[in-house]
């Protein structure tokens, strides 16, 4: 039934295959796919047609790994210190089902919301939401007043108490203006991952993918796809980019 | 004769005006002018002149675009003015009145807040990525495409 599609499709996929075979015969092998996948250039805007998501598996969560949050702090310049008043974009919770005992270790962090609360009562529109869907807060504009921390349902806002110095250049980072994980923004638009996900790879948990939600082909997409996942708070309606499974 | 007398008379305080402005402006021919340590830059990207008046200008709207629509281009990031005006002494754009921010907005008396958050030393340029391993979930349709034909 499906079969004019299929030969359309893999017709295209052999002339695709066949360009991105000549694309690369032009460059050594490892950068082969530098070249065909980099999404969007500098001087292009971010749109709407990509959403940044990430899944996160709490079943391959290593108790006790700490490797997200540390990548996190050192690429954005966090002191790493859990007092009231310092910064955490991300944290891993432990947390017990009371009624089985079962325990469960994640990462949370701004959850990227489709409809953020921070964004809907900030006064002065510092508190935004980029075109694909990254959550940020201009600092430019931020007068500091925390109302986004108060309307935020995941704890995922810090504010900056004290004077900063030695910030990374990629990540302004200042006194009086409220802060939350970015995606590692500065990352995703020269087409990384960020930082979290990165560690987690690197020492073999893989239990953040991170992708392109409205990219059916985007491992993300086929992930969310092929297993059930939840978001945490979602009777709020928010829609969130940050997904969890096995909890 | 009165007339002569007014003239010397005038010309008296003028020679008297001129002495005393030498006096009390050592420099009246070229007013002290902040000096600016040496970045490693050649040339800037706009016009010297142009610069001075409108980078405020420039640096306000890239700002804008990158922070709110993720436009990052380079020619008038303040990462980049940063990366080329940093002096050769201090490494920085702002910590000694001699740098480069630092020397015109001291003379002036206009604080800057940029340094509140941005750094003022340029970093480690991130590395261009090799091979695969950075190589994000989100492929474009095109490779994803691409390796789906491969793999069958």
């Amino acid at each position: 039934m499906n079969k004019p599609v299929d030969s359309k499709v893999d017709g295209r996929r052999g002339f695709l295959k066949a360009g991105a075979v000549v694309a690369g015969a032009a460059v050594a092998p490892g950068v082969l796919l530098y070249g065909v996948a980099h999404s969007r250039p500098p001087e292009e805007a971010a749109s709407s047609d990509v959403r940044w998501g990430m899944l996160i598996d709490s079943a391959k969560c290593g108790d006790g790994c700490n490797d997200c949050v540390t990548a996190c702090n050192e690429e954005n310049g966090l002191s790493g210190a859990n007092g009231p008043q310092d910064t955490q974009y991300i944290r891993k919770l432990d947390i017990k089902d009371l009624r089985n005992g079962r325990v469960h270790s994640l990462p949370m962090l701004c959850q990227h919301c489709e409809n953020p609360p921070c964004v809907d009562v900030c006064p002065t529109g510092a508190s935004m939401k980029r075109a694909d869907g990254i959550v940020l807060v201009d600092r430019h504009i931020c007068i500091g007043c925390r109302y986004c921390m108060m309307a935020c349902p995941y704890k995922a806002r810090s504010f900056v108490h004290e004077t900063i110095t030695d910030q990374n250049p990629e990540v302004p980072r200042g006194k009086g203006c409220v802060e939350s994980c970015t995606f590692c923004v500065q990352r995703v638009d020269r087409d990384e991952n960020p930082a979290c996900v990165d560690a987690c790879n690197a020492n073999g948990h893989q239990a953040m993918v991170f992708g392109d939600m409205n990219d059916p082909e985007s491992a993300i997409s086929k992930a969310l796809k092929s297993h059930a996942s939840t978001e945490v708070r979602a009777d709020l309606g928010l829609n969130t980019g940050v997904r969890y499974q096995g909890i | 004769m009165a007339r002569l007398a007014n003239w010397l008379r005038l010309a008296a305080m003028i020679a008297a005006a001129a002495i005393t402005a030498a006096v009390s402006f050592p420099a009246a021919a070229g007013v002290d002018l902040p000096t600016l340590e040496k970045g490693k830059g050649e040339k800037c990207v706009e016009d010297t002149q142009y610069m001075r008046k409108n980078h405020m200008d420039l640096l306000k709207h890239h700002r804008d675009d990158t922070m709110r629509k993720g436009i990052r281009t380079t020619k008038h990031s303040l990462k980049k003015c940063i990366e080329c005006h940093a002096s050769e002494k201090s490494g920085s754009v702002a910590a000694s009145k001699e740098d480069f921010c630092a020397a015109c907005h001291s003379y002036v008396s206009v604080k800057l807040d940029c340094w509140d958050c941005h750094a003022t030393k340029p970093g480690k340029s991130p590395q261009p990525k090799v091979g695969l391993a950075p190589l994000k979930a989100a492929v474009s349709p095109l490779l994803a495409s691409s390796i789906n034909g491969a793999s069958k």
